[in-house]
């Protein structure tokens, strides 16, 4: 065997497991945090402080059974769960845990990612679709027309430190930020992207495609077991993705206080960097209600991309005169 | 809200979505509140009411029942049933028997009012559970007994 291809296999492994394993840390802190933010314990039962607690809820979600409804589509219905997975792997190939923690380093990681995450609103709008069901299809109507309204403002404030660095590789990013994160000098920008990620992964308060209380759970109100658990790995996923590309923008990537064998170990800085910004990201969700859709739609058309784009414009104008 | 304007708005929801990322913060470092009930309780207070109990008194090293049945006519379920018997050369009656049938109780508390001894109190027993209906038929004068480690009649009769 081709030692690249051995490679690109124990690559492949270990991004999915990655992502398993993500799903885990994240579910445990997210119910943790939540926990003591409503001063209760959270989980405490399985294992010492409930740490074992989401191995159990994922075997007992492999254990269900997958029910299709009655008039689904059930090629779509079932194509759906999947078509939300895999994308939402495939970003942890470009990514830069470390200086050589990278399994492939692309010219145009950062399109690639941003290509890979928008393919999620294509499969929640064939599960919803596909579900023959009516709230699932409303959540499905609410998550289009936000994707597609927050990609604007997140693509724009991204294009603003795309105009410093001139390049799209994520090493050349994080490179470029040399003596100062891109966080000082372009703190809107981190803003911007900052909220748009949150609308964009559907995390609250922009959680409009599940809202529980009026959608019972939105686009995946029908799915069970297996199918249910691969929306829940992606939305984790993405999570992590918009996290990451937060990190490697503005907050200098795997750069930090150097650490021996710092081509490799950059990736605790990373990891910090990142899981700092998904506990803001869980602050955030249980802090704030849930907007309304309208208000939804005021605030990314009136306040963001605005100032998404006066941003823009000014730093073109820096750039040219500096 | 609308009359604050554009940039007017900005500021004040900014400001206030601040505030409130301040208050959760802030409750996260809080001690938490919740009691891990099977295996931590907590205190009750002195006025919670349970259902009703015979009050030892420990200067007759019993209970101060005379068997006057005003309990039991003054329930509005009927859930008590008391009886007694005279024994020779007693003063009073001696309290043989009294059960209650707390699945009718209502804990309404008349039955404590009208005790003219006050012979009877709510207890604080709230860990009550069971399988059937019967466990819930109250012998008091035996749980009386239980509780101070008495034969039976020395317990309920007393002097
Ligand atoms: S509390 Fe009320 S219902 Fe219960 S036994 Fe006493 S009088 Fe009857
Ligand atoms: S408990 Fe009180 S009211 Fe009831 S029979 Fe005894 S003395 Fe009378």
């Amino acid at each position: 065997m081709p030692p690249e291809l051995l490679r690109m296999i124990i690559a492949a492994v270990l991004v999915v497991a990655f992502v398993f394993l993500n799903a885990m840390v994240l579910g445990y802190m997210e119910r943790k945090v939540s926990a003591h933010i409503q001063r209760r314990p959270g989980l405490m039962e399985v294992g010492p402080h409930g740490i074992l607690q989401l191995l159990v809820d994922g075997f007992k979600l492999i254990g269900k059974q997958l029910v299709v409804p009655e008039g689904a589509n059930r090629f779509l219905f079932r194509l759906a769960p999947i078509l939300s997975f895999a994308p939402c792997v495939l970003p942890f190939v470009v990514m830069p845990f470390a200086r050589k923690l990278q399994i492939v380093s692309m010219d145009i990681s950062l399109i690639f990612i941003l290509a890979m995450t928008s393919i999620n609103v294509i499969a929640i709008l064939v599960a919803g679709w596909a579900s023959n069901n009516k709230y699932s299809l409303f959540g499905t109507f609410r998550s289009v027309a936000q994707a597609v309204s927050y990609e604007i403002p997140m693509l724009l404030s991204l294009l603003s430190v795309i105009l410093m660095t001139s390049t799209f590789s994520l090493q050349g990013i994080i490179a470029a930020q040399k003596y100062y994160w891109f966080i000082l000098v372009q703190p809107l920008a981190f803003i911007i992207y900052f909220i748009s990620g949150l609308a964009e992964t559907n995390r609250a308060p922009f959680d409009m495609p599940e809202a529980e209380s009026e959608l019972t759970a939105g686009f995946h109100t029908e799915y069970s077991g297996m199918g249910f658990s691969f929306f829940f790995l992606a939305e984790y996923a993405n999570m992590f993705t918009v996290c990451s590309i937060a990190t490697v923008l503005f907050l200098g990537g795997w750069k930090g206080i150097p650490l021996p064998l710092g081509d490799y170990t950059g990736i605790f800085w990373f990891m910090l960097k990142v899981y700092g910004l998904l506990f803001v990201m869980i602050w955030v969700r249980w802090t704030y209600p849930r907007v309304r859709f309208d208000q939804l739609m005021t605030f990314c058309w009136k306040y963001l991309i605005p100032f998404a784009l006066a941003n823009l414009l000014i730093t073109a104008v820096l750039v040219k005169l500096i | 809200m609308n009359n604050r304007g554009y940039f007017g708005e900005l500021w004040f929801g900014s400001k206030s979505l601040l505030i409130g990322l301040n208050v959760t913060i802030r409750e996260m470092f809080k001690p938490i509140v919740t009691v891990q009930y099977p295996r931590e309780e907590c205190a009750i207070t002195p006025n919670y009411r349970g259902h009703i109990e015979l009050v030892f008194n420990p200067e007759s090293d019993g209970c101060d029942c005379i068997v006057c049945g005003m309990c039991a006519k003054a329930c509005p379920s009927g859930c008590i049933a008391v009886a007694g018997e005279k024994k020779e050369g007693e003063k009073r009656k001696v309290l043989t028997q009294f059960t209650l049938d707390f699945t009718k109780c209502s804990l309404c508390g008349s039955c404590v009012e009208t005790c003219p001894k006050g012979a009877i109190a709510y207890s604080q027993d709230y860990n009550i559970a069971g399988f059937t209906r019967e466990e819930f038929h109250y012998d008091l004068v035996e749980r009386l007994a239980r509780r101070h480690q008495k034969p039976l009649a020395a317990a309920a009769g007393g002097n």
